[in-house]
């Protein structure tokens, strides 16, 4: 019954539907860019690393410790032996100035200089292309996003940074994670090339599992020698990551909510005009004998399912989108660039589609109280 | 004016249409104000950017500092009015979630570079008589409510002092303001002779150079030789106008900022769509009426006249009060507390705003109002039968 006249007002229903699929497609869309950023963030990282900072800084780009440190902290309890000892990589990590495939403009590019250890540590990171620096050289190797994102970094490219030309001998990929932004190369040709031979910026150790953390950490935090920073790396990952993320997650709630009190109303609009368009109708079912409860509902499933429509189509249309779009932006937090793709999940989707019935709810409810109380003889007396 | 009742009397007739497509276009206009805001915010500086005023940083990156000696062989360098130096101190006030640039600097240079912060001369002068003075903009100082003479502990991140001391304590000297639209007032300045003689970690080093020119059309020569004179040294610069390195700054935030404007706007005219349907719509609902009013006399310009009237009264009636919400909720601060500094929406703006207002009174109107016109009074008046 409510269907049969839908056709008498494509035009009211139409508005109604593409109002909702905006605010859908913007919402999971928006989030879909906080959810990307995030991912590619905290997609590695395990609970049996540890990262050491120095006391007080917040990023590795702030940190400093001195080399003897790095002794003390690769001694301390906890931390697997290797085949050439502790698994403890002390690592620099500055940014390069390189420009992006897709402007043209610098972007600072994060160059880490690692540890013998390092792969150990990070046991993700695997070489798909060419082959591993070579301890002592000028020789890097290039996350695979960072490949895709900036200029120059193909196998075989040389780039100068300083008084070095570097050159590029493989790419590497780390399960979608961080690193993938970044460039790699020996800590003990970088750190000269930097003048920071005697300091290093953080350490990254593997342990002998998850439990050990903590009585790592108090190990290194008691010691009158040292004052570092000790924190679990999936930890210290989405620490990394909070500033960009909340901002977009408030930017994007912010917009959201505007969008769905907009489209509240125009719901309230397409259910009132639908409403009154049928008030004849609606005068006579009450005349026959029908009660207010089956014309709120019929109303409000009315609406509910335009809803619904908008909302898949909102939702589909930010998949088709966005779902796997590549960008690479600034993290405040270490001054340099992230590459990720943003990503639709299906928990996103059904946010959305519930989003879009809550305004489907809402947009119905009043109109739908309206045509239930309405006297039968006014209604029947309506043209 | 005189039909102004006709019109405020059409669009009481369905008051909760009315006001509901009032609401909506209401809101389409605030949402504008914020897409304006944040897209200002995200191209901080742009605007704002002195025409004369050159960046010069490490080639590599400006996280790579510089020497202090380089500022007398850029003062010699021929078109060069003045140089000062500004360093990314990163400390933290309270907690690290409260972000605010802290800058060493030598006070009168750098003030009379950016001539656009004003600062009272008697603060100034208490300024240059204490060493651990420092100056607040106007944002970051009603912010956190700090008042003249109070003593502010900021957390070092990077530069530790002598003894390993990470808290360092600087004396509120003065709170600058700016008379430009847009200036970040937010930064926290404090001495560069008390920052180099308390810290180690780089001594004599600085971030970046600050250099104004003569002429501005020179500028982008002079930035050339600035470079020139320390190619293939240690420290190698890359100089370029203010403009050119607040855009770079903008473009690392990359397309994500092109994309939220963009799903933003299509929100906008999606609001404004559906709006602009309701309204279309209320206007052909009363064809009779308007045969009514033709029959009176009422001629073809006239009916024209009223019935876009009609649309562009609710439209800018509606449109102008979102814009005003937005100014005011947009003037009590940047919504996530802190990462855009500068958060404000710019004059322009408000223009374009107004523009688009009166296009959708317009454009919703137009068609049912050429309708209207051609309406002959006969056919009007039988479709009320």
């Amino acid at each position: 019954m409510t269907f049969a006249t839908l056709g008498q007002r494509k035009g009211s229903s139409f508005a109604s539907v593409f109002g909702i699929a905006g605010v859908v497609a913007v919402f999971v869309g928006v989030l879909s860019i906080a959810n990307g950023f995030r991912n590619a963030m905290t997609a590695t990282g395990s609970p049996r690393n540890a990262v050491i900072l120095r006391s007080g800084a917040s990023s590795e780009m702030m940190s400093s410790l001195r080399r003897e440190s790095g002794r003390i902290i690769s001694d301390a309890p906890g931390i697997v032996m290797g085949e050439n000892g502790p698994l403890a990589s002390a690592e620099l990590f500055v940014v390069i100035s390189l420009p992006k495939i897709s402007t043209g403009t610098d972007a600072n590019v994060p160059l880490r200089g690692v540890g013998d250890a390092a792969f150990d540590v990070r046991d993700d990171i695997e070489i798909i292309e060419g082959r591993r620096f070579e301890p002592g050289k000028n020789e890097v190797i290039v996350g695979r996003a960072a490949a895709a994102e900036f200029a120059g970094l193909q196998l075989n490219d040389k780039f100068q940074v300083g008084p070095n030309e570097w050159t590029v001998v493989g790419t590497f990929t780390e399960r979608g994670g961080i690193s993938e932004s970044e460039i790699w190369t020996d800590a003990k040709v970088l750190g000269p090339a930097y003048a920071r031979d005697e300091y290093f910026q953080a350490a990254y150790v593997r342990l002998k599992d998850a439990d050990t953390f903590d009585s790592f950490k108090d190990a290194l935090t008691s010691d009158p020698r040292l004052r570092v920073k000790v924190t679990r790396q999936t930890d210290f990952y989405s620490e990394q990551s909070t500033g960009i993320y909340m901002m977009i997650v408030t930017l994007g709630a912010l917009v959201a909510t505007l969008m769905a009190i907009g489209a509240i109303f125009g719901a309230l609009n397409t259910m009132f005009s639908a409403v009154a368009a049928r008030t004849r109708e609606i005068g006579t079912l009450r005349a026959l004998g029908f009660n207010g409860l089956p014309v709120i509902i019929s109303i409000l499933i009315e609406s509910i399912l335009l809803a619904l429509v908008g909302g898949s189509i909102g939702g589909g249309l930010a998949w088709w989108a966005f779902d796997g779009y590549q960008a690479a932006t600034i993290n405040w937090q270490t001054f340099s660039q992230v590459a990720f793709a943003f990503d639709v999940t299906p928990s996103l989707l059904i946010q959305g589609i519930c989003y879009a019935t809550l305004i489907g709810v809402v947009g119905g409810l009043f109109p739908a109280f309206r045509a239930a109380r309405m006297p039968v003889t006014t209604a029947l007396r309506e043209i | 004016m005189k039909f102004l009742p006709i019109i405020w009397a059409n669009l009481k007739r369905r008051k909760l249409r009315t006001a509901l497509t009032m609401a909506s276009v209401l809101i389409a206009f605030l949402l504008f104000g914020y897409l304006c805001a944040i897209e200002e915010a995200m191209n901080a500086g742009i605007n704002v950017a002195g025409a004369d005023r050159l960046i010069v940083r490490h080639k590599a990156s400006i996280i790579q500092m510089l020497p202090m000696s380089h500022k007398e062989r850029i003062q010699q360098i021929p078109g060069v009015q003045s140089v000062a130096h500004a360093t990314w101190f990163g400390g933290i006030y309270q907690e690290p979630g409260n972000l605010h640039a802290q800058i060493p600097v030598v006070p009168e240079e750098y003030f009379e570079i950016y001539d656009e912060f004003i600062l009272p001369e008697e603060q100034m002068k208490k300024w240059k008589e204490t060493k651990t003075g420092a100056v607040a903009g106007r944002t970051t100082a009603d912010k956190f409510g700090w008042k003249i003479g109070d003593r502010i502990p900021i957390q070092a991140t990077i530069y530790e002092k002598e003894n390993g001391e990470q808290m360092w304590e600087f004396d509120l000297v003065g709170i600058y303001d700016s008379d430009k639209e847009g200036a970040d007032t937010t930064q926290f300045f404090f001495r560069h002779d008390y920052f180099d003689e308390a810290q180690t970690f780089a001594e004599g080093m600085i971030g970046w150079y600050l250099v104004k020119v003569d002429d501005p059309d020179q500028a982008d020569a002079i930035a050339k030789t600035i470079d020139e004179q320390f190619a293939n040294s240690t420290f190698e610069t890359k100089a370029e106008t203010e403009a050119a390195f607040t855009r770079g700054f903008a473009a690392q935030i990359g397309n994500i900022t092109a994309i939220m404007i963009a799903i933003m706007s299509a929100v906008f005219f999606t609001i404004l769509l559906v709006a602009g349907n309701t309204i279309a719509q209320s206007v052909r609902e009363r064809t009779e009426e308007i045969g009514v009013l033709k029959s009176l006399g009422f001629t073809n310009p006239q009916v024209l006249a009223l019935v876009l009237g009609e649309s562009c009264f609710l439209s800018t009636l509606a449109g102008g009060i979102g814009l005003g919400i937005a100014f005011w909720l947009i003037s009590m601060g940047d919504p996530t507390g802190g990462n855009l500094p500068i958060f404000y929406l710019p004059t322009r703006d408000l223009v374009t705003g107004v523009i688009c207002m009166i296009l959708l009174g317009l454009l919703t109107g137009i068609a049912p109002a050429i309708q209207a016109t051609r309406l002959k009074i006969a056919d009007a008046l039988r479709r009320a039968a």
